[in-house]
């Protein structure tokens, strides 16, 4: 068991071969997604395990090019298999995965037990990975001792940067528009398979780090996460490798110091990644600047009071209209029975107008002031445009035209109330009689 | 114009299985069927499109209109016939087609900007490998400004309403700088203002001698739009300058006269197709 | 062991007479028909792999279970507690991946690998400190991954199978509605059924069936259980009733196997002896499928190869007949009509006469042929149907005259009867068809428009 206090030699290493590894995993992960083909990752990193089975078979030993090698091949074939059973036999895509994936690893996992009585390699490390033995697997490169799966890694996260960095404008057009990418003669079917052995390479590269359930963490989720945040698709690489370095730094930790506040020792640091990833993104899901959960909520909220806001200032009009003012009292109630919109918003509109010089209270009365009657002016003209514009050109009974304009004159901007007017031929009056107040910048 | 009309008497002397390609059509096409799945989807087409000329497709649903523009550049297989763009067949000629697919083919949620998509009409040119460069940005841009949405260039693609996600893709064809446009409903569930400045484009393109192939489903407009125009189900109906072949015995023809039969037969083919 | 034990032992195995053995196969058994069952309605459904995710998301709560009722004083181990970790879980996985998928926030693809991963990947953190309370106990909760029928108990079996029964049970009371949602959920929600409900009853099926999976088959392949005897049946029947029915039976037969498989091996994990056993019965069912089995496919595909053949023969010699106006002909003449090698031809020819339609001579050079009084009729009959698909096609789907071949050539050999009884109306109606119909084109010239005859 790995010592609950940091360790910067172990710890060090542990936190960059995890960082290697999820970063090597969010570039490719990035396309599987786009290309809405996220499960595929956990098909491959099942379906590989006969290959490295065969291959540690045969060769007896965990670190090596044939075990490598065949982990491709079994990957490449469950792409080949999947397709096959798709196309040829008809299959539903989704089944034919499950199909092949499950019956690849059963394989693998049969293999392995029978085929190695030794320690080395058990069907456990397929799941969990061997992230925390990492440091004890040294390699010496130019006289620096480098744990194996570091090096590994590194050379898959590079070779991953090249290809995509090379054929960057192919994916984004073969991803986005394959018509297109074909009519061009940029071969959608060769990137798609160039894509899948990118994928391969990755899976088995990660897969013995951090165990194969933890490399779909690491392809699906920082993915999905700069998704929601990019609004290209080299932004979104770039949020992706950011969240997947975060990932590993903030999982390492949290494996180690969260349990040891309660006074255990540390959990699996594959497992506390998979947890990380999965809580940065539910924290981009609810804090995302334009999709996020609360950015949403935001702009209903401020469209609520807005609105609520915009109808006390016309009833507070139409009210002058007829000669009469009404109290603040009277002013609530009757948007009360009109909207149903809560007394406690009414009274924050009413504060806020107020405090934004629209309405004046005179005593128990309101009224409005010289800028308030302005606004208040281009919500009724908006207003009665809009019922007039309804029963006129969208032939809509004159008396249903209200609801509907109720709510289309919070949305009408200048250039809205310009065309309804030409287009209902500059009306004077609404279709209930009373005459559609002008607007001196219009 | 090409009336199709079957002999009334045997013919003696049967024609050639290919007659001689045009040289000068912008898209030639001759004998052409598609089938999916063994399904014949379009029989036994013969077209010859003038260059040009701006010509609209219509028809039923179903009636193969998609499938025509698809087949003529490779993107579904052909059962038989061949297609010849400025005589020469697709592969030989793709730099001088400019194709605008579907709205709904791709997926707008994809993170890209509006300009990202304008500059891929040029990923041919600019060769495997190579970075997007300002040169290509450059005309990016420019066929941004000539369909108006230079000032969304960086903007992603779904915070577009639906008649700007349109004009990016006649941008993406703009930049193609191609000599025959094949465009898939480029009118659907656009806004009117959208729909004058394609239609706008379409008759620039025409004034310096390009041709326009548009698939179209509003038979008020087409009068307006097109001088040319195709009549399509399953086969060709009538093909020809507008005025002479939009008349209501074609479109009837058209939009009535199924052919049972072919239909059944079709029917039959496609069960055997499913399980041989 | 000795070799005659070995052999008893086997025996004993197969006829059960172990009552634990026989109880615990039992379980398995029904496990795989329950999972038949429901996951031919995901199949349909397209939404196999959402077993997937559900069963990986049951992890942390197996874990979390174990750990709170360990941390109460009680048996972590005890397979209800578990269980009822498992569901709750399991649940929250299914709410998490429709919350996701809420507003196309996250992909439906992606929102099942994000549950899928992060579930599991808090699970195996979870089990690391489970490892640390009590690492004796904490092996039992390994066998969940890969799956152990040696460690489950009567009261398990017991489970296994009730569940399974319910399981059956439910899907039968709802056949004809989950059909009806599978086939056309629009249809169905204007026929008043909530998709919504039913989706989510069978999303509890899915989960129910996962759980009680989970020990026998383990989390990680628990999915075969739902897709793969689903996908088998699928090549055996077009029927939504039957291909049930079979699945369910695949399921069990494949259990039964894993199974036994797994009590001859105890070291091996079940669960993937069950997927083999699963996977072998797949690979059979996609060869020799009756419906859409490989086999199948190729036998029918033949059959129709030959039949064409024979047609185009059939046509060609009378063809040439006409032509020449002589009783018979060379292979070669009618080759050439055909566009075929001369070899092609004489196969076709000599198939003739096999079945008694043509007469063939002088085998060997100089070959001719010519048509028997039966062949000639069966050849009329087929020239017959050709030229009245010709001239339907020229008049009504106007086809060029020198293109019509072709399109003929395609059809008529599918050309149902009444279709055919259809168009000779059609044509008579006409005043075209008295009598075999003329060709609209000239016959001296053979389809590919080149050569004549000489």
């Amino acid at each position: 068991m790995i010592e609950t206090t940091w360790n910067p030699f172990f710890d060090g290493w542990i936190v960059a071969v995890a960082a290697a590894c999820a970063l090597a995993c969010a570039i490719p992960g990035c396309l599987l997604v786009l290309r809405r083909q996220s499960m595929m990752g956990d098909a491959l990193s099942h379906a590989v395990l006969p290959g490295i089975a065969i291959g540690f078979l045969v060769t007896g030993s965990r670190a090596n090019w044939i075990m490598f090698t065949g982990a491709i091949l079994a990957a490449l074939l469950t792409v080949f298999l999947t397709q096959w059973l798709g196309r040829r036999a008809r299959v539903d895509p989704g089944a034919a995965m499950g199909v092949v994936f499950t019956t690849l690893f059963a394989l693998g996992i049969v293999l392995i037990v029978r085929g190695a009585n030794s320690v080395e390699l058990e069907p456990h490390c397929v799941l969990y990975g061997a992230l925390e033995l990492a440091p004890l697997d040294l390699v010496r490169i130019l006289g620096v001792a480098v744990p194996r799966a570091f090096v590994v890694l590194a050379v898959v996260l590079i070779a991953n940067l090249v290809v995509v960095g090379l054929f960057f404008k192919e994916f984004r057009l073969a991803i986005f528009d394959p018509a297109l990418a074909s009519a061009l003669g940029l071969r959608p079917g060769l990137m798609h398979y160039l894509l899948m052995s990118l994928t391969a390479v990755t899976t088995v590269a990660a897969f013995e780090a951090v165990g194969s359930i933890i490399v779909v963490a690491m392809l699906v989720v920082p993915a999905a996460a700069a998704k929601l945040l990019a609004r290209s698709l080299a932004g979104m690489l770039a949020w992706a490798c950011g969240l997947a370095l975060v990932t590993a730094v903030l999982g390492h930790w949290s494996a180690v110091q969260i349990p040891h506040w309660f006074g255990l020792g540390s959990v699996p640091t594959s497992g506390a990644m998979a947890t990380v990833a999965g809580g940065l993104l539910l924290g981009i899901l609810v804090l995302a600047p334009r999709e996020g959960v609360v950015a949403h909520q935001g702009r209903r909220w401020s469209f609520f009071v807005r609105s609520n806001c915009e109808d006390l200032l016309a009833l507070a009009w139409r009210l002058e209209e007829r000669g009469a003012a009404g109290s603040a009292g009277e002013l609530l109630q009757r948007l009360r029975s009109a909207r149903g919109t809560n007394r406690l918003v009414l009274h924050f509109c009413l504060a806020r107008l107020v405090r934004r010089d629209l309405l004046r209270r005179e005593g128990a009365l309101l009224g409005l002031t010289d800028h308030g009657r302005e606004e208040a002016g281009r919500v009724v003209r908006s207003h009665r445009l809009w019922e007039t514009w309804l029963a006129r050109t969208a032939g809509l009974a004159s008396d249903h035209v209200h609801e509907t304009a109720m709510r289309l004159e919070h949305v009408t901007d200048e250039v809205m109330r310009r065309r309804l007017a030409s287009e209902s031929g500059g009306p004077e009056v609404d279709p209930h009689g009373r005459p559609i107040p002008g607007d001196e910048a219009e | 114009m090409r009336e199709v009309d079957g002999p009334k008497e045997p013919v003696e002397t049967g024609p050639p299985p290919f007659s001689e390609h045009s040289a000068d059509s912008p898209l030639s096409i001759h004998a052409m069927t598609v089938a999916y799945d063994r399904r014949p989807v379009l029989w036994d087409v013969d077209l010859d499109i003038p260059p040009g000329s701006l010509v609209g497709i219509v028809g039923p649903n179903g009636a193969g209109k998609s499938t025509l523009v698809k087949a003529a550049i490779d993107l579904v297989p052909t059962l038989s016939g061949r297609v010849r763009i400025f005589g020469k067949p697709f592969q030989s000629r793709r730099r001088m087609v400019g194709y605008v697919p579907q709205r709904e083919s791709v997926d707008w949620e994809f993170p890209v900007t509006v300009l990202d998509v304008a500059c891929m009409g040029l990923y041919d040119r600019i060769g495997w490998c190579r970075r997007v460069n300002r040169a290509a940005k450059e005309r990016g841009m420019e066929a941004l400004e000539r369909v108006g949405l230079a000032d969304f260039a960086d903007r992603q693609i779904a915070r577009l309403s639906g008649g700007q996600q349109q004009r990016t893709f006649l941008a993406r064809a703009l930049v193609q700088d191609a000599h025959l446009y094949l465009m898939d409903e480029p009118f659907a569930a656009v806004d009117a203002a959208t729909e004058e400045s394609i239609v706008e484009l379409l008759r620039e393109l025409r004034s310096t001698g390009r041709t326009a192939v548009v698939v179209h489903h509003d038979l008020q407009t087409v009068r307006r739009y097109f001088d040319h125009v195709l009549l399509l189900n399953t086969r060709v109906v009538a093909f020809g300058p507008t005025e002479e072949v939009f008349t209501p015995e074609h479109l009837q023809a058209t939009y009535s006269g199924k052919l049972t039969l072919l239909e059944e037969a079709s029917e039959a083919l496609s069960k055997h197709g499913s399980s041989p | 062991m000795s070799e005659a034990t070995e052999a008893e032992h086997l025996l004993d195995l197969l006829f059960l007479t172990n009552w634990n053995t026989r109880v615990v196969v039992l379980g398995v058994v029904m496990l795989g028909a329950a999972g038949g069952v429901v996951g031919t309605f995901m199949l349909l459904r397209r939404r196999v792999l959402i077993g997937d995710a559900v069963s990986h998301a049951t992890l942390p709560g197996i874990a979390i279970a174990f750990l709170v009722a360990t941390g109460l004083g009680y048996e972590g181990r005890s397979m209800p507690v578990l269980l009822l970790g498992a569901l709750g879980a399991g649940l929250l996985g299914i709410a998490v991946i429709q919350l996701l998928n809420q507003g196309r926030r996250v992909s439906h693809d992606a929102a099942l690998g994000v549950v899928l991963s992060t579930f599991f990947g808090t699970g195996v953190a979870l089990l690391g400190i489970a490892q640390q309370h009590a690492s004796a106990s904490v092996a039992g909760l390994e066998s969940f991954i890969y799956g152990k029928t040696a460690s489950m108990l009567q009261a398990d079996a017991i489970l296994i199978g009730a569940v399974s029964l319910g399981t059956g049970v439910v899907c039968l009371l709802f056949f004809k509605e989950f059909r009806l949602v599978c086939f056309d959920p629009g249809f169905a929600r204007g026929r008043g059924l909530s998709v919504l409900k039913l989706d989510l009853l069978l999303m509890s099926l899915v989960v129910s069936v996962v759980i009680v999976g989970l020990q026998a088959v383990g989390v990680v392949l628990v999915i075969a259980i739902l897709v793969i005897p689903a996908a088998s049946a699928r090549f055996w029947t077009d029927s939504t009733g039957r291909m049930v029915l079979i699945a369910g039976g695949l399921g069990a037969l494949g259990g039964w196997i894993g199974a036994m498989a797994s009590a001859i091996a105890p070291r091996l994990p079940s669960g993937a002896l069950v997927v083999l056993a699963l996977g072998g019965l797949f690979l059979l069912s996609l060869s020799f499928g009756g419906r859409h089995g490989l086999l199948h496919q190729a036998i029918q595909t033949g059959r129709r190869t030959r039949r064409i053949r024979r047609e185009h023969a059939l046509r060609a010699i009378l063809e040439c007949l006409e032509v020449t106006t002589e009783e018979e002909c060379t292979v070669e003449a009618v080759a050439e009509r055909r566009g075929w090698e001369t070899r092609q031809a004489q196969a076709a020819v000599r198939a003739l006469d096999r079945e008694g339609l043509a007469v063939v001579e002088h085998p060997g050079r100089e070959t001719t042929v010519r048509l028997s009084e039966s062949g000639r009729r069966e050849a009329e009959a087929v020239v017959r149907r050709h030229r009245l698909w010709e001239h339907y096609l020229i008049r009504h789907a106007r086809f060029d005259s020198g293109h019509v071949d072709r399109g003929a050539d395609e059809l008529e050999h599918l050309l149902p009867m009444d279709i055919l009884e259809q168009l000779e109306a059609e044509l008579s109606a006409e005043g075209s068809a008295s009598g075999l119909p003329s060709s609209p084109h000239r016959l001296e010239d053979r389809p590919g428009g080149e050569a004549p005859i000489a």
